[in-house]
């Protein structure tokens, strides 16, 4: 197709689309007025129902649960289709670890990088904590926490240090995490089964609304996706670092 | 609609064009975590903390990441190519 023809072919599009769109956008509520019943209703109910402080939270991983376990499981499908496509494949090899050892280092990590490296992944690894186990309280949770906790690791890697990131997480053990993360979940649901007869009924003791142990099974729903999450992003990122500094072609 | 709300919106719609106008792959990664910081300063001053949170972690964590290895990669098999 000719630049002409393309461009002529966009116009035609963009005019299209942006008929429908501005068509769309006038009958919208007006800013600020929220027509639907379903946020007002829930905001009245989830604190005295389930003795969750954040709302939102409460939605995921109580009124609409079962949604999240389908999210969830996009992600785990996703990172295992992932390790699938970049396995080591025949004909590539990876290098040895001693060999050009300088190439497993990020390149331009000075020592002033490193160091302040080094002083955050402390702190970020607490903040990971922090949001992960305080979903049902403050805004946050599984997934959020999740990749803090995996971003902590990264800056491992930031520091220049990659080999030691493959050390602090081996490759089973993250894989073992981001399964038993999913399947813990997918068991909490099927724990409201059992006790409650309701697949995801919030079958434990709701607590004292505002307390950190409070809201049922929200906080054990949170902390399952948390390290499912974590699990999954680090996969993703060592099977991409793999590609980037380790793996070679013949 | 607040003054605050007007800012972040018109930060935005500076923010794209710019995610757009980057030619430079590696540059844009970096101005597409940017602009991400702005989304998130969007859903914060709209009170959606938690979505807030989600858009930091995805738009300046994962996303940049993620690009900047695709490219490391495909560099290395260009300088292989030589």
């Amino acid at each position: 197709m000719s630049r002409r023809a393309r461009r002529m072919l966009f116009l035609a599009a963009i005019a299209v689309a942006g008929t429908v769109l501005i068509a769309g956008f006038t009958d919208l509520p007006g800013f600020g007025h929220y027509r639907g019943p379903y946020g007002k209703v829930l905001n009245d109910l989830a604190v005295p129902q389930r003795h969750g402080t954040d709302v939102v939270t409460a939605v995921n991983f109580d009124y609409r649960a079962f949604d999240t376990l389908g999210e969830e499981f996009i992600l785990f499908a996703a990172v295992l289709g992932l390790a699938i496509v970049l396995r080591q494949r025949r004909g590539e090899h990876t290098r040895a670890p001693d060999e050009r050892g300088d190439e497993h280092r990020f390149p331009g990590a000075s020592s002033a990088l490193g160091a302040v490296g080094l002083g955050l992944v402390g702190p970020t690894l607490l903040l990971g904590l922090y949001v992960v186990t305080h979903g049902q309280l403050t805004p946050g949770g599984g997934f959020q926490g999740g990749v803090v906790l995996a971003a902590a690791l990264l800056i491992v890697f930031l520091a220049g240090e990659y080999l030691v990131m493959r050390v602090m997480a081996p490759h089973a053990l993250v894989e073992l995490g981001e399964a038993a993360g999913a399947a813990s979940y997918a068991l909490i649901g099927l724990g409201g089964l059992i006790f409650s007869g309701v697949f995801f009924h919030n079958f434990i003791a709701l607590g004292t609304p505002g307390k950190l142990l409070s809201a049922g099974t929200i906080p054990l729903s949170n902390i399952g996706v948390g390290i499912e999450v974590a699990g999954a992003f680090i996969l993703l990122w060592t099977e991409f670092l793999d590609q980037a500094l380790v793996v070679r072609g013949t | 609609m607040e003054p605050l709300q007007v800012m972040v919106l018109a930060l935005l719609a500076l923010g794209a064009p710019a995610v757009v106008l980057t030619h430079d792959p590696l540059r844009q990664a970096f101005v597409v975590g940017v602009y991400g910081l702005f989304l998130a300063a969007l859903f914060f001053v709209l009170q959606a903390p938690d979505v807030a949170l989600s858009e930091i972690v995805v738009a300046t964590v994962a996303l940049p990441i993620m690009i900047l290895l695709a490219l490391a990669k495909i560099r290395e098999h260009e300088r292989e190519d030589e």
